[in-house]
């Protein structure tokens, strides 16, 4: 791992099967991420970035090339290993953001700490934190239904963020959302990476996104055409 | 016990679903033990029954002797070995002589059997102590099926004819002194009973039985020359045979309800893992294994079996008992098909009924929710999460 860098990817490829040839979605990606950065790949349609993003998220696998993510190399990935670098480490925020709609916003936050077996009490001070950070601690017995887009994003940053860990890969958080939440959603955010110290990576084509980034990597047909760090 | 406690939540989460599945599968659990526990009841009170009328600890039978094949009465007679004496003197061996007889009630002709029986018997509840007459009259004693289908009373005289030993036929009145009432109507249902020794006597087989009771406290080897011990096992044979036809029949009610519940469980998790596909790649995502992901939907299916027990105890539990203490009245006739059977059913409940009823729905439970549930393992979670799969 190279000093400081989280995250290094050599030569990735990702192909899949499509009828009856191969889609290449990544063709030969090289990039590292160091540890609290808040960055961006950033795209068209296609380009691939959802991809790389599950790969990093170790919810796909590299068909060449190496990754290491947090210590584990992708040769070394086995189910259990990926679902255990998953359950400590890492935080998904989605576009669709995911909630269970049975459970409530407290039993949502909740759920990454009941997976790590976290007693009772230090779990509800966790998620009452993680509630206070994207303010919503008045809402933790309403359900996913009775919640707004941009709540419900919060919600899903909460959960991600509960946990505290070193990497956050949100797929396209502000598709869904108007242009006052998204702006909520990202300050959020870019305060609990300033405050935490985490590692935000980002799949986006949205604009307002971008503007937050502190680096932005473009994806083009599978393959990186820009890697830009942007002062601030 | 995460597993436990996710699959409580998504339960009670559901709602209406869950509720309807559990009513059902609560009904199927309460038919189950009450129909079960109705045949039980049935089978331990007919034994009861039997082994108090009839069967007593078992029966010696000469050895000629067929109860299916009447043919074979004419032969079925021999003297009372002498080892059978000091029980039968003691009252704990009853003796009974059988032949075929006619009895010719307001003009009516009627087969019966005609059976002998020692008065100081204790061993069976023929009430044979009752059979005592003024002198000139001779006692008999019938059932109260008999008594109603051949129209005779107490008081009566009744004319009856038979076959003695060499063949020739008697008859005679007799007076009938008591009309009992029992259960089994193996004891009632076309019998006269008359003592013992009058039987010997009209019949001319002096000394003789055709069949002797053993009693609790009698002290008889199994095997004796010329004669067959028919145990328990061999004379309840018949009755366990009807009770499991009974048995199947009643089996197909709960059956249904059982494989409705089953079919609703089954169509849940169906449903459930394509509409949740989102949440089950979330939980993917999250760090959840696949296999954990099948386990926690496969227990979700399978609390609908906990839940439902916990339906079915709070109002099956007061439900059963009452019907456990207040019994079911049987159908009217139901006796005449000579099966025995009290005028009511008190249900028994066993530990072995309960807990293999709910050992068999929560393992038919298991089994349909793990069933669909095996194609998490196969799901892509990348299409999961955003719901792609078809």
């Amino acid at each position: 791992m190279k000093n400081g860098s989280i995250i290094n990817i050599s030569d990735l490829v990702k192909r899949f099967p499509v009828g009856g040839g191969e889609f290449t979605a990544l063709n030969g990606i090289n990039l590292s991420f160091e540890k609290g950065e808040f960055s961006g790949i950033v795209g068209p349609s296609g380009s691939g970035k959802t991809t790389l993003l599950n790969i990093l998220g170790s919810l796909d696998t590299p068909t060449e090339g190496n990754t290491e993510v947090l210590g584990t190399t992708s040769a070394e990935m086995t189910p259990k290993l990926a679902a255990s670098l998953r359950k400590k480490h890492i935080g998904f925020i989605f576009q669709t953001y995911n909630l269970m709609p049975v459970y409530t916003v407290y039993e949502n936050v909740e759920f990454p700490l009941l997976l790590l077996k976290i007693p009772a009490s230090d779990r509800k001070k966790a998620v009452l934190d993680a509630l206070e950070w994207v303010g919503l601690s008045d809402m933790v017995r309403s359900k996913p239904p009775q919640l707004s887009g941009g709540e419900s994003q919060r919600v899903a940053i909460a959960r991600a963020m509960v946990k505290t860990p070193a990497l956050v890969l949100a797929d396209e958080p502000t598709a869904n959302l108007d242009a006052a939440n998204s702006h909520h959603i990202l300050r959020t955010m870019e305060k609990l990476n300033k405050e935490l110290k985490t590692t935000f990576i980002f799949a986006t084509h949205d604009d307002k996104v971008v503007r937050y980034l502190t680096r932005i990597i473009r994806l083009e047909d599978g393959k990186v055409v820009s890697d830009e760090h942007i002062q601030s | 016990m995460i597993a436990i406690k996710l699959a409580i939540r998504n339960l009670l989460g559901a709602g209406l679903r869950t509720s309807l599945i559990v009513i059902v599968l609560s009904v199927a659990y309460f038919l189950i033990i009450f129909m079960n526990g109705l045949y039980q009841g049935w089978e331990r009170q007919a034994k009861i029954d039997m082994k108090a009328w009839e069967v007593g600890e078992g029966q010696y039978w000469q050895e000629n002797f067929d109860p299916y094949d009447p043919i074979t009465l004419v032969d079925a007679h021999a003297a009372v070995p002498e080892l059978f004496l000091p029980a039968v003197r003691a009252g704990n061996a009853a003796v009974i002589l059988y032949t075929q007889a006619t009895i010719y009630p307001e003009g009516r002709m009627l087969g019966i059997q005609l059976k002998g029986i020692n008065r100081g018997q204790t061993v069976i509840k023929i009430p044979s102590s009752r059979l005592t007459a003024p002198e000139g009259e001779i006692p008999a004693m019938i059932g109260s099926r008999m008594a109603k289908s051949a129209k005779l009373k107490e008081g009566d005289d009744i004319l009856i004819r038979w076959r003695d030993v060499n063949g020739t036929f008697d008859a005679t009145e007799f007076r009938i002194v008591s009309v009992f009432s029992t259960s089994v109507p193996a004891v009632d249902v076309g019998q006269v009973w008359i003592p013992l020794e009058i039987m010997q006597q009209i019949t001319g087989m002096t000394g003789e039985a055709t069949m002797i009771v053993r009693g609790r406290k009698a002290d008889l080897p199994v095997e004796v020359p010329g004669w067959k011990f028919r145990d328990h096992a061999f004379l309840f044979a018949d009755l366990d045979a009807i009770i499991r036809t009974k048995s199947i029949g009643g089996s197909i009610f709960y059956g249904i309800m059982l494989a409705l519940a089953l079919l609703a469980i089954f169509d849940t998790q169906v449903l459930s893992i394509f509409r949740r596909q989102r949440e089950i790649g979330t939980y993917i995502s999250m760090g959840m294994t696949r296999r954990q992901v099948v386990g926690l939907f496969t227990v979700e299916g399978a609390m609908h079996a906990v839940l439902a027990l916990v339906v079915a105890a709070i109002y099956g539990v007061p439900l059963l008992l009452y019907l456990q203490r207040t019994g079911m009245a049987m159908p009217e006739g139901t006796d005449e098909f000579g099966i025995a059977a009290a005028e009511r059913l008190f249900p028994y409940y066993s530990t072995a009924l309960i807990l293999g009823t709910v050992l068999l729905v929560m393992i038919a439970t298991t089994i349909v929710s793990y069933m669909p549930a095996r194609k998490i393992s196969k799901m892509n979670p990348n299409d999961a999460i955003r719901g792609k799969i078809q």
